[in-house]
């Protein structure tokens, strides 16, 4: 099961959105092993496609650099697809390559850049095998200053 | 004093899970046959047969102190000790 806060998931959709009719993508990334999906890290779609999507090679070394330095992992990889409904492509499954990692896929096919439901849903995919899971949505915790 | 290699999760079960692994060569190409040597196996997911001859595979990517090989000359790209290497599977797909 993923759970991903409020505040999270819209940030996820506003990005998808933003993008459509290109594919958006990116990370939340969390402390190692903890499967806390909790830094939301919006990526460039280096590809600028609606059909394809790839981190830019400079920006990934600079992520997971980071990441490493913060002891985290990308516990979800995001993307979107914008004509399709969202269910990993054949490509998706063949380049998913973080076995501990939610693959999210949102699919901005109703309604594009405008506002109205999306489709939201998240997976594992190891090794070829994909095993849809659950999404909850936590309200954000107000910050105390 | 040798050649640092991160090692991303995916392929971390062809060196007993460590994160980071040494090796030795004077070019990119002649590190990962040194690689192999110790991990078998493990050269298969860095390159591929393409047209005859081997090239790193399409999304796999590959630095050299923070610089992408593909721009340094690819599996000639030449090393010294010291150096950092570190291997990253694209974030891809369709």
């Amino acid at each position: 099961m993923l759970t991903l806060a409020q505040e999270t998931y819209d940030a996820i959709v506003a990005h998808a959105k933003r993008d459509h009719p290109d594919e958006a993508c990116g990370v939340v990334a969390g402390p190692e092993g903890s499967d806390r999906a909790e830094r939301f890290v919006p990526m460039v779609n280096a590809a600028g496609s609606p059909t394809f999507y790839e981190f830019d090679s400079t920006e990934l070394l600079a992520l997971y650099k980071d990441m490493d330095a913060r002891d985290e992992e990308p516990v979800v990889v995001y993307h979107s697809h914008t004509a399709t409904e969202a269910y990993p492509s054949r490509t998706d499954i063949g380049l998913a390559s973080e076995p501990n990692a939610h693959y999210v896929l949102v699919s901005t096919r109703d309604h594009g850049n405008s506002p109205g439901p999306v489709e939201f849903r998240s997976y594992r995919i190891i090794d070829g095998a994909v095993t849809e899971e659950e999404v909850t949505i936590t309200p954000t915790e107000k910050s105390t200053p | 004093m040798a050649i640092e290699v991160r090692i991303p999760t995916i392929l971390r079960t062809y060196t007993d899970g460590a994160k980071s692994v040494e090796g030795t060569g004077g070019s990119l190409s002649e590190l990962i046959d040194d690689l192999e040597g110790n991990h078998p196996g493990i050269k298969g997911r860095l390159v591929e047969d393409k047209d005859g001859s081997v090239d790193l595979r399409r999304f796999v990517n590959v630095y050299v102190n923070d610089e992408d090989v593909r721009f340094i000359g690819g599996l000639e790209a030449p090393l010294s000790d010291g150096d950092q290497v570190v291997v990253l599977p694209a974030v891809a797909g369709g």
